[in-house]
């Protein structure tokens, strides 16, 4: 499987606040600029693949937008893991020759978007979750919460090491002209901002705007004849123990340590080989958590593996370097923007915020309340 | 299918008579939290119905900050019961934010809900 399908284009859309866009368009526009980067368009696509929280049957929908027949459609929902997860059933769809290009694509018009509390209504309605739900949790910022309340009493973890997270993605994002929040942010501001869930507060949390992506993924021999330079799928993971923060066996260790394991043995290479991290960050526990549970540090050592900077630009280890969705985006589901951001930086284009000779990088998916966990390793040519 | 519900309703409906019951595997002999059809454990089919002893601990704990107009903050947490299984809960008759990883804690009923005070 090593090395056996490609990303041959990436592209964004409605970034931030895009109103008077729905979320199927958002996804088309994405979906067309990830074309246009690989020099291809909506005619060459025999795979579709999307996941939505909101569009019903939205493979179907994405198909018939695009004006494509697919031969292979998948759509499966694991919460914002999804587009690292879908590389999973892609590369096994390519590699059995059930069709030759596939297009992964996200939209979201969640900052600008009406009718949203009401269609959270109807969402609990469906699905009532009686076991959690009647406590009023405010979620996901209360169960985040509650595993990071956990982590500071086991390991003696502080919010001031925590605030140091969100400070190095803002300081990426203020070297990304397409992030969202851009201006200064010190540990104090983030200490003393408005509390959500204890302990997290406001800017713990991550961005809540509009905005899609989309990648084309081909197999490796066909890959080479498109616009830009593939980045190539060394391995992938995807493990879940828990839907429910009630429900997960530990709170201070994800199924990201047997993601990350499998995606590691797949591509051959371990932590101290990866040139460039994403990591989603919907909180800024999670980054502290899958830096410990992928093997960057020892488990309970996040807190002080993060602190000096060691994330942030110019520090030993480039973390989330478009900004994250801590600044750049996050539109409802992060994860396709984690698999762009390593495209761009394999393809050493992303400008300011470029790490040198990045050849290893890994993207990696959370979905639900620390549930589902998708590890992905991309490289370049040279890493086959 | 032979019970006149499924577990869910069976939990809820013991609750709301006033009675706070769980599951044990009738096979490996682990309490289950929440009721299911399945034992989580081992993988087998019959489940029995106990009432726990109630007592337990805070696992983590959280103050959901909410406006005083719209009620003012309250809490939420993650409770083990001495049975050895989790759930979500809160701790009421102390200030939210005095609960704490660790302490121990006692069931009641109140609502038709599962509760806890300090022990």
């Amino acid at each position: 499987m090593r090395g056996s399908v490609a990303i041959a284009g990436v592209g964004l859309a409605g970034c931030g606040e895009a109103p008077g866009w729905s979320e199927m368009e958002i996804a088309a526009a994405a979906a067309k600029n990830a074309l246009a980067d690989a020099g291809l368009t909506a005619r060459d696509v025999d795979g579709i693949v999307i996941a939505s929280t909101n569009i019903f049957m939205s493979g179907l929908a994405l198909a018939e937008h695009l004006g494509v027949h697919p031969k292979f459609t998948e759509s499966s929902m694991v919460g914002g893991s999804s587009f690292v997860g879908h590389l999973v059933p892609a590369m096994l769809a390519l590699n059995a020759g059930l069709c030759d290009t596939i297009l992964v694509a996200y939209g979201s018009n969640q900052r600008t978007g009406t009718g949203r509390a009401e269609a959270g209504r109807y969402k609990m309605a469906l699905d009532p979750q009686p076991f959690e739900h009647p406590y009023k949790p405010f979620n996901p910022p209360s169960s985040y919460a509650l595993a990071t309340a956990r982590h500071m009493h086991q390991y003696g973890t502080t919010r001031t090491q925590l605030a140091e997270i969100a400070v190095a993605a803002r300081r990426w994002a203020q070297l990304n002209p397409e992030a969202f929040s851009r201006e200064p942010l010190t540990v104090e501001e983030v200490l003393k901002s408005r509390m959500v869930s204890d302990p997290l507060t406001v800017r713990d949390c991550c961005l809540v705007t509009d905005g899609g992506g989309a990648y084309v993924l081909t197999r490796a021999e066909r890959a080479k004849g498109f616009a830009k330079p593939p980045a190539y799928l060394l391995g992938v993971g995807a493990a879940h123990w828990h839907r429910q923060i009630s429900s997960m066996p530990d709170l201070t260790v994800t199924a990201a340590t047997e993601s990350g394991q499998r995606a590691y043995e797949m591509a051959g290479v371990g932590p101290k080989d990866v040139d460039v991290v994403e990591l989603y960050d919907a909180f800024t526990i999670n980054t502290l958590l899958f830096l410990e549970d992928l093997g960057f540090c020892k488990k309970g050592e996040g807190g002080a593996f993060v602190s000096g900077g060691r994330i942030a630009p110019g520090g030993r280890l480039p973390v989330n370097t478009n900004g994250g969705g801590l600044s750049c985006v996050h539109p409802g589901m992060y994860g396709i923007f984690l698999v762009i951001e390593a495209v761009r930086q394999l393809r050493g284009e992303a400008g300011a915020r470029q790490v040198q000779d990045a050849a290893v990088a890994l993207a990696h998916g959370n979905g639900g309340v620390l549930s589902s966990q998708i590890t992905a390793i991309l490289g370049t040519q040279d890493t086959l | 299918m032979t019970a006149p519900s499924g577990p869910e309703k069976r939990y809820l409906d013991a609750l709301a008579a006033g009675r706070f019951e769980i599951q044990k595997c009738k096979t490996c002999a682990k309490h289950v939290f929440y009721p299911r059809v399945v034992c989580p454990h081992c993988g087998a089919g019959e489940l029995g119905w106990v009432a726990p002893s109630g007592r337990g601990t805070v696992y983590s704990t959280t103050v959901v900050r909410r406006k005083p107009a719209d009620g003012g903050d309250y809490n939420v947490c993650l409770v083990d019961l001495a049975e050895g299984v989790r759930m979500m809960s809160r701790v009421v008759s102390i200030p939210p934010e005095s609960v704490k990883i660790g302490m121990a804690v006692k069931a009641r009923i109140a609502e038709g809900l599962v509760e806890f005070t300090p022990a």
